[in-house]
């Protein structure tokens, strides 16, 4: 089965990991990103690991210009069009409540930009009657916390839409998969305190793919994250406001 | 973001207190403080203790690849067993593989690293084509025969940041090896063996505890690269805990030692593996490091010309005595390949020896180090802890070209480790 891939924000460890696990099943790439050297670096990896073809194209979420040139990209590629989506920024909570405006970005990055783009490819996946969109998310989006509450509340946006999206993309013979990682060992989180069992990225590409392919809908990744979220999600707010959890 | 972190090298005796920095793209590499792969030297080559290194794994991509000629181009924290993972079914090999598959590609380049084909195929840098290099102040292509190249290849990391290298890879016939054992009875027949095996990957396991008529014996594996199915090497297992101290004292290492030499039969035996379990045979148990306990171990690997023979033997005698030797104790033959001025090779025979962080231990090392230098020998920077600037300076006569080399490439002293530190090996 063919097979393309639209990866968006791949200069980051994650999306790396499922690159090359998509690469290892000859899978076509279009890596979209801001890091062109970077990412020419990732498609030549890709290729001799197995990869059909690896592309290389310019996404900024702020900038919607970038948006076009990527879809026009992927409809040239035949067989089925699926997207994964691994853009996001989580400047630390200390500086957004400084600098309040910064909030702007964050959802910029994390919910709105990816959005729009994801609403303009939606007709091109209905147009082909298959494909599947990965939502990378975050377990800081199932509820707000002290520690980092924009970024959060701009991923559970990101978590309603992609609900919608899977609303609308399975009626039409495509999907959509929710990923909400816990603590992935990734450059974002390199050398901050309080982590625990910390996944690797290619622990999250695996379970990616096997989210894609059981067709699941919300994927924890590491799965026991559901647990844990589970009970976070359950504390009554009386008493969750008094947390810090 | 930097990330503090106690580390150790692979033989945990030493460990350090070091800010990691962890690079993910080509633009976060700098040369302001030493570069670091899977730490799977022995002693304290990636140690930098109070200060800062930069760890290079993330960093382990494939460039490029050419089928036809084998020249490949990788970052500089790809693992050698990875890339024999990928190109092996393609019908390429690294040209020369260590003994663990974890060792990334600028750890290889920058201990100038050799395997079980030295006597045919040389060190690890003569292989390499080319070697991307950050120094403060730029990025340079640093081509063989230059000082530059000569001083980076075996140089501890010490002129620059290696971001990625060209290397020519070794065609081969496929990824299975078919592997001749024998025994050997002594030192004598052990050497004769050595000498006039023409496999291209031969290697001598030793038996550190036998004595007297038996001083010297073990069994020598020959192997060469075959097409063919074999069953897929076994799932790696973990150590999951420190071993308690008594589990490699004397009886138990002479115990097991025996078997394993019985294990082969007494009139050889040929077999087909995959190729990790002959190149790379201890890698298959995570953490096997952990098989000495907490205290941890030392390897003692040394090289001695061929006239000097004689004096390998008067170490092994010293050894068998001391009742101190692990199980894993090597001995192979060596070609004159080099590649650096500080590179480890020379024509001879090279033993290497692991022991148990004791005190009693240390004390032999100290006395096999001594007898190396008279033999006119060295020992290997890779594996060693414990020896001193003077020992080490007069057996790397290279020593000052490097320095002058080094000084010129890192002028402000950013790429410092310990182990420099320990053996003095920079100006002050």
């Amino acid at each position: 089965m063919d097979e393309t891939w639209i990866i968006l924000g791949a200069t980051s460890s994650m999306a790396r990991a499922l690159a090359r696990a998509l690469a290892a099943r000859g899978a076509t790439l279009i890596l979209a990103g801001r890091d062109l050297t970077d990412m020419k670096a990732t498609a030549a990896d890709c290729t001799a690991r197995g990869a059909a073809d690896a592309h290389v194209i310019r996404f900024d979420a702020r900038k919607p210009a970038t948006f076009n040139p990527i879809l026009e990209l992927a409809e040239a590629q035949s067989g089925v069009l699926n997207a994964a989506v691994f853009v996001g920024s989580m400047p630390p909570q200390s500086e957004i409540s400084a600098q309040p405006q910064l909030i702007q970005g964050v959802v910029t990055d994390s919910f709105t930009g990816p959005a729009e783009f994801l609403e303009l490819l939606a007709p091109i996946l209905e147009a082909r009657g298959s494909g599947t969109v990965v939502g990378v998310g975050s377990v800081a989006g199932d509820r707000g916390r002290i520690g980092n509450y924009a970024y959060g509340a701009a991923k559970a946006g990101f978590h309603t839409y992609m609900s919608g999206l899977r609303n609308r993309l399975t009626r039409a013979g495509g999907h959509a998969v929710t990923v909400k990682p816990g603590f992935i060992d990734t450059a974002m989180t390199w050398g901050l305190q309080g982590m625990f069992l910390v996944a690797s990225p290619d622990d999250v590409a695996r379970d990616i793919l096997q989210g894609v392919d059981r067709k699941k809908n919300v994927v924890y990744t590491p799965f026991f994250w559901r647990y844990i979220m589970r009970i976070i999600k359950s504390v009554p707010e009386p008493i969750f406001k008094k947390l810090s959890i | 973001m930097l990330k503090t972190k106690n580390i150790t090298g692979w033989g945990r005796a030493l460990s350090a207190e070091v800010s990691l920095a962890r690079p993910e793209r080509i633009s976060q590499i700098t040369a302001e403080r030493p570069a670091i792969g899977n730490c799977r030297s022995y002693g304290d080559a990636s140690l930098n203790d109070a200060g800062q290194a930069s760890i290079m794994t993330r960093l382990d991509r494939i460039l490029n690849f050419d089928l036809e000629t084998g020249v490949l181009e990788v970052e500089a924290g790809i693992c050698i067993g990875e890339l024999a993972r990928i190109f092996a079914p393609q019908g390429w090999l690294p040209a020369v593989m260590p003994g663990t598959g974890f060792a990334t590609v600028g750890g290889a380049i920058t201990m100038d690293v050799h395997g079980k084909n030295h006597h045919i195929m040389g060190s690890f840098g003569q292989h390499v084509l080319e070697i991307t290099l950050r120094q403060n102040g730029g990025t340079k292509t640093v081509k063989p025969s230059t000082a530059l190249f000569k001083a980076t290849v075996g140089g501890l990391g010490q002129t620059g940041v290696i971001v990625s290298a060209k290397l020519q890879l070794l065609a081969c016939r496929g990824d299975v090896m078919l592997v001749t054992e024998r025994r050997m009875d002594n030192w004598e027949m052990f050497l004769e063996a050595l000498d006039t095996s023409d496999a291209p990957y031969t290697v001598g396991w030793i038996d550190a505890t036998a004595k007297g008529a038996a001083l010297g014996r073990g069994i020598i594996e020959e192997g060469e690269t075959g097409p063919g199915l074999v069953p897929k090497a076994a799932k790696s297992k973990a150590v999951p805990f420190n071993a308690p101290h008594w589990a490699l004292s004397r009886p138990i290492v002479k115990l097991f030692n025996a078997a394993y030499f019985k294990r082969v039969p007494d009139m050889g035996r040929t077999s087909v593996k995959p190729i990790q379990e002959f190149f790379f045979p201890l890698d298959k148990i995570h953490d096997w490091n952990k098989l000495y306990g907490k205290r941890g171990f030392h390897q003692f690997q040394c090289v001695v010309p061929i006239e000097n023979a004689p004096a390998l033997r008067d170490m092994l005698e010293v050894i068998a005595q001391s009742g101190l030797a692990s199980p894993l104790a090597v001995l192979k033959r060596m070609g004159d390949g080099r590649a650096g001025f500080m590179s480890f090779p020379m024509e001879g025979y090279t033993l290497a020896i692991d022991f148990p962080n004791r005190a009693a231990a240390r004390a032999l090392i100290e006395k096999l180090e001594a007898m190396t230098l008279a033999a006119k020998g060295r020992i290997y920077l890779a594996k060693d802890a414990l020896s001193t600037p003077e020992a080490v300076q007069q057996m790397y006569p290279e020593h000052n070209v490097w320095q002058t080399q080094v000084e010129k490439a890192d002028p402000d002293g950013n790429l410092v480790t310990d182990l420099i530190r320990r053996l003095n090996l920079r100006k002050q």
